[in-house]
């Protein structure tokens, strides 16, 4: 992806235009996500606040999951932040790599996310002393915050105009959606441990606790596998 | 809808910035990453659950599931995810239309 020889001039186009298909490939999930947000009962303005303040898919769309679901809005609240703890990990990474001060740094927290984090990653550190490193981070988190937005307004309109979900299984595709975010974390055996934990926990909680807790309860499994892991092979421990 | 929709927003948002103003050794932790890495498979497993087979405080086999069942498959196929979502939602429907499931 570096082009042939590993130069700044060389980089940079190819650096833009991965950044514009990312931007793109999200842009599929803003419609869902825009589509879900109305379908929840949330207005097109509230579910667009989402995208432009929240920005971070999977808690946007695991916000709107719990209050679809009934739940109450401390637990939709808590589980966005469960889901956004990583955005601070990727912005440990990226205040070294970027070094911005004051307003930029303020700027840059808020497109710490996946995508621009992944793109920055995947350049040469060593080109220009980050230099790429830097354009993958901005061009990647600009071109996936313009579309994002974007689309999670044509979602949230569409829904508006269909009505009732239910008739075009639409309440199928939140599940569906959700279920495409989650697909690609199911990398190895400690993530499907960690997935069947969840699936049968919440299925033991939804009869006994309120819309949202079953959801949330699955972060215990989370913190208990990963404490298990970090005992077995203390070699991983800090 | 609005005071959550806020405090949401904004409590993530902060998150990303804390990871910009504490000092690096409070978050740059391999047990914290680990952790940091796990929640959202947690997270996504349970909500995907609920939102397929649950109904308030019960749990139902509707429609929803076959729908499910088809997403899951295609993605096994590495189908696009516009396609999995649309073949998704079109197996509910096609079931509720001719009155399998609810």
């Amino acid at each position: 992806m570096q082009g042939e020889v590993g130069t700044y001039a060389n980089a940079r186009p190819v650096i833009l235009r991965n950044a514009v298909f990312i931007g793109l490939a999200v842009s599929v999930y803003g419609v869902s996500f825009g589509a879900m947000g109305v379908t929840a009962g949330l207005s097109v303005l509230q579910t667009s606040v989402l995208s432009l303040v929240m920005f971070t898919g999977a808690s946007q769309l695991a916000f709107v999951g719990v209050i679809a679901a009934g739940g109450a809005p401390a637990t939709a609240i808590a589980t966005a932040l469960l889901l956004g703890v990583r955005n601070a990990m990727y912005a440990v990474r990226m205040s070294t790599l970027l070094r911005v001060r004051h307003g930029w740094r303020l700027l840059a927290a808020q497109l710490t996310i996946d995508e621009s984090t992944a793109l920055s990653i995947a350049q040469d550190e060593s080109i220009e002393d980050g230099r790429a490193s830097r354009l993958g981070f901005w061009a990647g988190g600009v071109s996936v915050f313009a579309l994002w937005n974007l689309a999670t307004v044509i979602g949230a309109l569409g829904a508006q105009a269909i009505g009732d979900p239910k008739a075009f299984g639409l309440d199928t595709a939140i599940v569906a959606g959700l279920a495409g975010l989650l697909w690609p974390r199911l990398r190895d055996r400690e993530s499907w441990t960690v997935a069947a934990g969840s699936l049968a926990l919440a299925l033991i909680m939804v009869p006994f606790t309120p819309a949202g807790v079953p959801v949330l309860s699955c972060a215990l499994i989370a913190f208990g596998v990963a404490t298990t892991t970090l005992r077995r092979h203390p070699e991983v421990r800090d | 809808m609005w005071p959550p929709v806020l405090i949401a927003s904004v409590l993530c948002y902060l998150e990303k910035l804390a990871g910009y103003l504490l000092p690096q050794r409070v978050l740059d932790r391999r047990s914290v990453h680990h952790v940091a890495a796990l929640l959202p498979v947690a997270l996504l497993t349970g909500i995907v659950t609920v939102q397929a087979v649950g109904s308030g405080q019960t749990l139902v086999l509707d429609a929803r599931v076959p729908g499910l069942a088809v997403a899951f498959v295609l993605m096994a196929r590495r189908t696009n995810f516009l396609v999995m979502v649309v073949a998704a939602s079109a197996t509910t429907a096609l079931v509720r239309h001719v009155g399998l499931m609810a």
